[in-house]
């Protein structure tokens, strides 16, 4: 369920790289730990994340938690669909709800970051 | 996950809560649902249909003896002396500050004066109805009926038709804040047209041994009715959009009852009872503070104790606060002081450090359509 081609931190944020850019999102546990995601609050573009810093919220019906950014990096674009939509985090976490692209300052952080086997086993049980 | 640090009690419907996937957290000191899948399709099932919660949390007391109602009378704000056999009312206990210990509903039972408060203040209110017993020499008895007491509740428009492939006794012509005793399901209950949720609904009371049946047999009958088991997270979005207040949240010690828009169930021309002269005094003087119902206007949340500025100025406080399921909305409930009380004027609900605008609006966010 968690796709191999990403890497996750141990705070359930997913990152996919694509040469020097990567996508960020949450992941499927999270959204399920968090219930319904009714709120999302975006980075702007041109935001600079810091490894493993508080970068946006999401708000479920109940609770107000902080996303935290797996790898630093400048927002190139964020999901703007997520502000009509945010239930997309729920119904489609590593796809239609992704959150943002960051240009990566350092590929080197990624090593910081779990495989899909890792991060299943860290969700397990 | 951690362990609680305290042995959380269960209520006799915990194994049924399991087997369905609850999702059970602490709260008031029992591991209770949350919520069974999604909270938006509980609340959305109470609004369309019918929803089953388990409120076995819930205190039940018991007031009997000849000095049962003299008794009830001047422990509550309200006049239990109006209440006809079968009857219900909405009250509270207050302090004799007027303080809210907390809210509750009395019932008029063939035994005697049910009081149903909230599990979070069992203790409390046990303890001051005991105080208040001896205090006047009152010949009564309070008998917690708490642990051997389930409650259940199918709430939404089609909980009467639920109820009624259960038992002999027709719900649907059983009036609102009325009670009857009959069998449902085969168990007897104490059967009550009440609720927490802004639907029509019923809260059955019955033996807690036999509270697993009566869930089961509910869940079975509404399976054509797209009965879904509720949490209480769905139960505190739909009592929010109904503007009711949440003891802990718009009611604590600190909040009388004008301020929280429920002069109306204090009954001064009474008689004696506790609490009266600050209450008299707070109805001639008006109250201070209001509770106020919010929109958000902005793109954000508010949430129970957000600060809310009023031409730029910290003046009030959030009490509550969701995105509405039914209203698509983000709606608010928030204390202001009274003169700033006026529906369609503008506030600023402060949310991680930034203002954002909100418009007061008149409480019930969501009224049920009435056939």
């Amino acid at each position: 369920m968690n796709p191999d081609d990403l890497r996750y931190s141990r705070e359930h944020e997913w990152v996919r790289v694509d040469g020097g850019e990567a996508v960020i999102g949450i992941t499927s546990f999270a959204a399920g730990e968090l219930g319904d995601i009714v709120f999302v609050e975006l980075p702007e573009p041109g935001a600079r994340l810091r490894q493993f810093a508080s970068f946006g919220v999401v708000e479920s019906v109940k609770a107000v938690s902080d996303l935290f950014a797996p790898i630093s990096g400048e927002v190139t674009h964020v999901n703007t669909d997520l502000r009509e939509r945010p239930e997309l985090l729920n119904s489609d976490p590593f796809g239609g709800g992704w959150i943002a692209k960051v240009k990566l300052s350092d590929t080197a952080e990624l090593d910081a970051l779990l495989d899909s086997g890792a991060y299943a086993e860290l969700t397990a049980g | 996950m951690t362990e609680a640090p305290v042995a959380l009690r269960r209520t006799p419907l915990h194994a049924a809560h399991e087997a369905l996937g609850a999702r059970l957290v602490p709260y008031a000191g029992y591991e209770m649902p949350v919520q069974y899948g999604s909270i938006i399709e509980e609340h959305r099932t109470v609004r369309a249909a019918v929803g089953l919660f388990d409120l076995s949390h819930m205190g039940e007391l018991l007031v009997t003896g000849p000095e049962a109602l003299a008794f009830a009378r001047y422990a509550v704000v309200s006049d239990p002396g109006a209440l006809e056999p079968g009857q219900a009312q909405y009250s509270m206990l207050c302090a004799e500050d007027g303080g809210i210990i907390d809210d509750l509903i009395v019932y008029r039972t063939d035994e005697g004066y049910l009081i149903v408060c909230n599990a979070a203040n069992h203790d409390a209110v046990v303890a001051h109805l005991g105080e208040l017993r001896e205090r006047g020499d009152f010949d009564a008895a309070v008998e917690d009926r708490s642990e051997r007491t389930a409650l259940i509740a199918p709430q939404g428009p089609r909980a009467a038709e639920l109820l009624a492939s259960l038992t002999d006794l027709d719900p649907g012509s059983l009036g609102y804040y009325h009670s009857l005793r009959g069998t449902v399901a085969g168990i007897d209950c104490l059967v009550a047209r009440t609720g927490y949720t802004g639907e029509d609904g019923f809260e059955l009371f019955c033996d807690a041994r036999r509270a697993p049946a009566l869930w089961d047999a509910l869940l079975a009958a509404g399976a054509g009715l797209s009965i879904r088991p509720c949490g209480l997270g769905s139960r505190d979005t739909l009592r929010l959009e109904a503007g009711m207040p949440l003891y802990g949240n718009e009611l604590d010690r600190t909040v009388n009852p004008f301020e929280a828009n429920l002069g109306r169930v204090v009954k001064l021309e009474k008689g004696e009872f506790v609490g009266r002269a600050a209450l008299a005094s707070v109805q001639q003087a008006g109250p201070r503070r209001k509770l106020v119902g919010l929109v958000m206007r902005d793109n954000a949340i508010a949430r129970h104790g957000y600060p809310v500025l009023i031409d730029g100025r910290e003046e009030g406080v959030v009490t509550s606060g969701t995105a509405s399921p039914t209203l698509d909305q983000r709606i608010a409930m928030a204390y202001l002081p009274a003169q700033a009380a006026a529906v369609g004027d503008e506030v600023e609900v402060v949310v991680r450090d930034r203002p954002y605008r909100a418009e007061q609006v008149k409480l019930p966010f969501y009224k049920r359509p009435r056939e």
